[in-house]
């Protein structure tokens, strides 16, 4: 199990793509939106968590076809598939690999880009702690969409279709978190409901993308 | 034709919308069975001549 | 006595349903028509919503499909995964887009309706969000059905799309009601009388809501005979490849 995360992230550092492409996503959107928006600092201090947790979710979604694709295009993933570990550890373990080379560097860039979009102080520390709860069940969400993809050709759009209907949630508790905190409200109810479906998703998802797998590869 | 006052346009607007959809769903999905219809029996007598 | 899995085999489901189909599309269409013509000719105006009330006739009945045409989906889609019925599966991928109408009808309707009375089309409240989302469940549910080839991994991966969205459909449910309290009144319709509106507006509605009912089966006993058949064609086409 160590072993395949261990080569997953190796593949993903050497594939070059892994820690950058996902963060060069989201720097380049939080640059975009004072260009659509306008450079009021108010107004994008208004918008400031729901942007940073949209190009943080959508930064993830950009990757999520790494996780199978290439594994299913050298069939490597037949070989994960019939060799004698759970097919749902595998899962588990390439969404980890997912959210550390993706997730990680969204959560530690968001407070850097906060600045550009004038976030007020107080919500950097609940920015961060949203996003470190948040990103997992964004991964592990994501890599159900992947799996039950995988054998398509053009899965990619068909795949953003499926996931981002199920990242709903997790944006709504992420960014209310957010916004309440820069308010100063409380914000332990949502910051809850988000632990739990993160919870919920690393628990039961990786059972349900390993299902899809084994449908896929029979 | 009743009286709809000053919501007419919005009542009719809402009843013409919801037919036009459901008859077109209908409309296709008869349209859909008609012509698989047609696929299966021209199949079923390829079958047929081929013994 | 016969098992109640008979009646899904797909013999015996053409069978019943070529009789039994024509009588519900007539039901269907009466009781719907006359439910409507109720409601639109014979029914006073609202003393707060005028003749906008009218549209609830439509409103209520398509917004009830909707959500039960997706749980309908889901408990077939838990048949086929169980218990391998192919006409439980193809009976779930004919309801969707029954299903995606009937939501696109009750988000027109209530926009049309939420003008004169909200002073909006659109707002972003729990139930009109809901509903938004349960429509996206709909396309990204039927857009996997037509991006597999093979008919049995489509069913079982849709299924299995099926399920994960319902969880996540339910969690979105309350994830909005979190994030905004609403303007959209409480269930118009319920069994519990007390909360319903008056009976003049409440008896048509009732009749409209079962002649759409008859409709949503007439539509998804049509269309699974469609999928029935388009099966078949596909086995003795898959069977001529072979041979020729």
């Amino acid at each position: 199990m160590i072993r395949l995360l261990q080569r997953d992230l190796i593949l993903a550092l050497r594939a070059g793509g892994g820690f950058g492409l996902g963060l060069g996503f989201f720097l380049i959107l939080v640059t975009l939106v004072p260009f659509g928006i306008g450079p009021n600092s108010e107004r994008l201090a208004a918008i400031a968590p729901g942007i940073l947790w949209l190009g943080a979710l959508l930064a993830c979604l950009l990757s999520l076809d790494r996780i199978f694709a290439l594994d299913y295009e050298d069939g490597s993933l037949d070989l994960l598939a019939t060799a004698p570990v759970p097919l749902e550890g595998v899962v588990a373990m390439k969404a980890l690999a997912h959210w550390i080379t993706t997730g990680l560097p969204l959560v530690i860039a968001a407070p850097i880009l906060g600045v550009l979009l004038h976030l007020e102080t107080a919500a950097y520390l609940w920015l961060i702690v949203t996003l470190l709860i948040g990103t997992p069940a964004l991964s592990f969400i994501g890599a159900f969409g992947a799996a039950i993809t995988v054998g398509l050709k053009r899965g990619g759009l068909l795949m953003s279709l499926l996931v981002l209907p199920l990242y709903i949630p997790t944006l709504i508790f992420g960014a209310e978190v957010v916004r309440r905190g820069a308010l100063g409200f409380e914000v332990a109810t949502p910051l809850m409901m988000q632990a739990a479906i993160t919870a919920g998703a690393i628990a039961l998802l990786p059972f349900a993308a390993a299902a899809a797998i084994r449908i896929a590869l029979r | 034709m009743p009286d709809l006052g000053k919501y007419a346009s919005d009542v009719l607007a809402a009843y013409g919308i919801t037919a036009a959809l459901l008859l077109g769903l209908i409309a296709l999905s008869v349209v859909q069975s008609s012509r698989v219809k047609k696929r299966l029996k021209a199949a079923e007598e390829r079958r047929k001549s081929d013994g | 006595m016969a098992s109640l899995w008979e009646w899904a085999n797909p013999h015996k489901f053409m069978t019943w349903t070529a009789k039994a189909l024509p009588i519900i599309s007539i039901a269907a269409a009466v009781v719907t028509v006359i439910g409507l013509i109720w409601g639109f000719f014979f029914t006073p105006d609202d003393y707060r919503q005028g003749a906008t009330i009218k549209i609830f006739y439509i409103h209520v009945p398509t917004a009830m499909i909707a959500i039960n045409a997706w749980l309908m989906m889901l408990i077939a889609s838990l048949i086929w995964l169980i218990r391998r019925h192919h006409v439980s599966v193809l009976a779930a991928k004919a309801a969707a887009p029954v299903g995606l109408i009937m939501t696109l009808i009750a988000l027109a309707t209530g926009a049309i309706w939420g003008k004169p009375m909200w002073g909006t089309y659109w707002e972003w409240d729990p139930r009109l969000t809901s509903f938004l989302i349960l429509f996206l469940f709909y396309l990204g549910y039927l857009a996997l059905w037509e991006a597999i080839e093979d008919p049995d991994t489509a069913a079982d991966l849709t299924s299995v799309l099926c399920l994960v969205g319902s969880v996540f459909a339910l969690l979105s449910r309350y994830a909005v009601n979190f994030w905004n309290q609403g303007l959209h009144q409480g269930a118009s319709l319920s069994l519990d009388k007390q909360e319903n509106v008056a009976d003049v507006f409440w008896y048509p509605a009732l009749v409209a809501l079962f002649g759409f009912v008859l409709m949503f089966v007439a539509l998804v006993l049509l269309r699974t005979r469609t999928e029935i058949r388009k099966r078949r064609v596909h086995a003795i086409e898959l069977r001529e490849r072979v041979q020729g």
